[in-house]
């Protein structure tokens, strides 16, 4: 496994804990939301930068109310074609608001990078050796022309294509 | 027509510079068939019982003859001389070589066309009626909308990766010449009591092996609200919709399971949460579009003494404007419907120089457009009555003026196991033999209005459930057998057609069509009553007693 983030491979600062296991009230740790919305209590009084790992299908509503606790939320992709997490990141962003880092955990593949940049994600932990081998020595694709409109730091990059309001282009 | 900006030729050039990259790195050997399915299915590439079909993508049907030259082109350099028109209005190309296949795209984004999104769990070619901008009951051309939302959903970046393909069609006539009831998205032009244009909006229509009728979720939805509104369907349903088993992906799965109350509370709460301002559609951008399918300047004609006289004297031309040519807009000009259905022939099936010929006439006498019909033909939309006799004798040339078109030989059929990895019987020549049997005479004119289509497996590419008469072809203990329903339309009048009972063999089928035929032929109330109103005035009874009468069938 390999974090890829604004364009290179870099270190995680964060632990993702696994369903049942013990989670020290320390930062940075990634916990399962069911884990989170059980022991949320314990956390009262802290501080720390909390992660919460999403499955898709979970609704957002279950989490809504904490979402300012969180620095982080990865959202699963338990294949690449399951693209729930594209209409979750996307509502994180526009509609809730959300500002903390946003990170892809599962089947992510190359093709895919960009398009999850432009719903709102900006971390992507990688799983799949083709697609770990290719970004490491090319880079992800970064087409520049787009018929609608990015959320988040991806949609802060880009200014209008022209007459059409759908439209974008990468500066 | 629409023409490419040097934003949308970016936009496609940009993909066809990366699938040329891709297809050499797998042509290397650096990726394998599987790393490689995703890029190809991108761009249209699927892998066939024995080779790899290109399927290009023609944006609701419309094309201009310099882009129809070109379909010739590639036809006849990167494969064996033809291409296939489809029930989307799209063509495909059976035996391109993986390494032509970026030269190809090259080829098409030349003349302002692609093969993005005509495969894959994506929202795919939004469609419309093929006789838009020249019908004559025509309230709005549906074009400039679906163009809208052909560009709106190229590559989303949210929802590429659905629970399943997504289809869109846009209709703007009284007529429903689009099937709109039978697609994820159905949007009817219709103006409100105010007077205003605006959509009535289907959703979770869709044939497959679960036919469903598409439910109208909302009455009215303003031209502006179009792309939000799209956006808050396709949102729910790449949420909501099964991703358990991809034969209950489809959003007509979710409308059923969890009912149209449902849905509609779903999709409005999401269209209302929606920030709406970034694709609102103003005015000035939809007058913008509106222009590149402004209507050709046509000055109306007296009749036409060519036309008529040649009429009076010539009893095929006669039959052929009988069944060929629909009214126009404007008066002194008609809509040609050139049929791919020559009697005997392959359903859709054209050959490069068929092609050119109709650019050629495109070119001379209808404003350099062509349309493709979901009925697998090719349409001249805007023809002068003086120029008929002079088009009628070219594509007599050309093996283009079979006079059949809305008649019982005018049969969709999909390319079966010809071609076909998931068919389970064939469908070009059950279609074939029909054809034969019924031909495009005066036997066939004194039938009238029959619509027979064609599947070669459950999954209805041939859209036999919205057949007068539908065929389905399964495979029973390794013989091909043929189940018949009756009474299915996609017209504005949605029905799914009725399955008769046991099936028929490859060798029996042709002799049950034509008893069906036969018995609608002695009981129809006259000449005037076609097919389908005297199936739904009589019923099932009579058509299976005719069928039954002297075989039982195959139980399948």
């Amino acid at each position: 496994m390999a974090l890829w983030k604004n364009g290179s491979f870099t270190t995680d600062a964060w632990r993702t804990i696994a369903e049942g296991e013990d989670a020290p009230p320390a930062g940075h740790v990634i916990l399962p939301l069911d884990w989170w919305l059980q022991e949320r209590d314990a956390f009262a009084n802290s501080n720390a930068p909390i992660g919460v790992r999403i499955e898709p299908g979970a609704p957002i509503e279950s989490y809504l109310d904490d979402l300012p606790r969180f620095a982080l939320v990865a959202l699963a992709f338990p294949k690449f074609g399951d693209g729930r997490a594209f209409s979750t990141a996307a509502l994180l962003r526009e509609r809730h608001g959300f500002t903390g880092e946003i990170r892809a955990v599962g089947d992510v593949l190359i093709d895919q990078i960009q398009m999850m940049e432009r719903c709102g994600f900006d971390s992507f932990d990688i799983t799949d050796a083709t697609t770990e081998r290719l970004l490491r020595t090319r880079g992800a694709p970064a087409y520049s022309k787009f018929y609608q409109p990015a959320t988040g730091a991806a949609g802060d990059a880009e200014s209008n294509g022209g007459s059409r309001p759908w439209a974008r282009r990468k500066a | 027509m629409y023409r490419y900006d040097e934003f949308d030729a970016g936009f496609v050039s940009d993909r066809v510079a990366a699938f040329r990259d891709q297809v050499a790195r797998r042509l290397s050997g650096d990726m394998t068939e599987d790393q490689f399915k995703p890029h190809r299915l991108m761009n249209g590439l699927y892998l066939q019982l024995h080779a790899y079909m290109l399927r290009v993508a023609v944006p609701y049907g419309t094309l201009s003859a310099r882009q129809m030259r070109k379909l010739a082109f590639i036809a006849r350099r990167y494969d064996k001389g033809y291409g296939h028109f489809t029930t989307r209005q799209n063509i495909q190309y059976n035996w391109p070589a993986l390494a032509d296949t970026p030269a190809i795209l090259e080829e098409l984004a030349s003349v302002e066309m692609h093969a993005i999104q005509t495969s894959g769990n994506c929202i795919r070619n939004v469609t419309a009626d093929h006789f838009a901008g020249a019908a004559a009951d025509e309230l709005d051309d549906p074009r400039p909308y679906a163009e809208i939302l052909r560009q709106w959903s190229s590559l989303h970046p949210e929802f590429s990766f659905l629970p399943r393909k997504f289809k869109i069609a846009v209709n703007g006539a009284t007529r429903d010449r689009a099937a709109i009831q039978t697609h994820d998205i159905g949007y009817q032009i219709v103006r409100n009591s105010a007077g205003e244009i605006g959509f009535a909006v289907y959703v979770g229509g869709g044939q497959g092996r679960t036919p469903m009728i598409a439910k109208k979720i909302r009455d009215f939805l303003k031209i502006e609200d179009l792309l939000a509104y799209t956006q808050a369907i396709v949102r729910v349903y790449n949420l909501e919709g099964r991703r358990d088993n991809k034969y209950k992906a489809r959003i007509k799965i979710l409308v059923h399971e969890k009912g149209l109350d449902w849905m509609r509370q779903a999709v409005e709460a999401e269209f209302e949460a929606a920030s709406r301002d970034y694709i609102a559609l103003p005015d000035a951008e939809i007058a913008r579009i509106k222009a590149y399918f402004a209507p050709p300047e046509l000055p109306a004609r007296a009749s036409s003494q060519k036309f008529a006289a040649r009429r009076e004297s010539d009893p095929r031309f006669a039959g052929f404007v009988s069944t060929n040519v629909a009214a126009h807009k404007i008066d002194g000009y008609g809509i040609v419907k050139i049929s791919l259905k020559p009697i005997g022939g392959i359903p859709g099936d054209a050959t490069a120089e068929q092609m050119e010929a109709v650019a050629d006439l495109a070119e001379l006498y209808s404003q350099a457009e062509i349309r493709v019909s979901h009925e697998q033909n090719l349409v001249l939309p805007h023809v002068a009555l003086d120029d008929l006799p002079v088009i009628y004798d070219e594509l007599l040339a050309s093996g283009l003026a079979t006079a059949n078109a809305g008649l019982v030989s005018d049969i969709i059929a999909c390319p079966g196991m010809d071609y076909c990895s998931l068919a389970t019987a064939r469908s070009i020549p059950v279609a074939q033999r029909i054809s034969e049997r019924f031909g495009d005479g005066p036997r066939a004119r004194d039938i009238g209005a029959l619509k027979i289509k064609i599947s070669g497996c459950i999954n209805a590419c041939g859209h036999h459930h919205v057949g007068h008469i539908g065929i389905l072809g399964l495979e029973r203990k390794g013989v091909e057998t043929y189940q018949i329903t009756l009474g299915g339309t996609g017209d504005e009048t949605c029905s799914m057609g009725t399955l008769t009972g046991p099936g028929f063999s490859s060798e029996e089928v042709v002799d049950a069509i034509e008893r069906i035929v036969d018995a609608y032929m002695a009981l129809r109330n006259e000449p005037g009553e076609d097919f389908l109103t005297a199936f739904r005035r009589l019923g099932m009874q009579p058509f299976k007693e005719a069928l039954y009468e002297t075989s039982k069938g195959a139980d399948i």
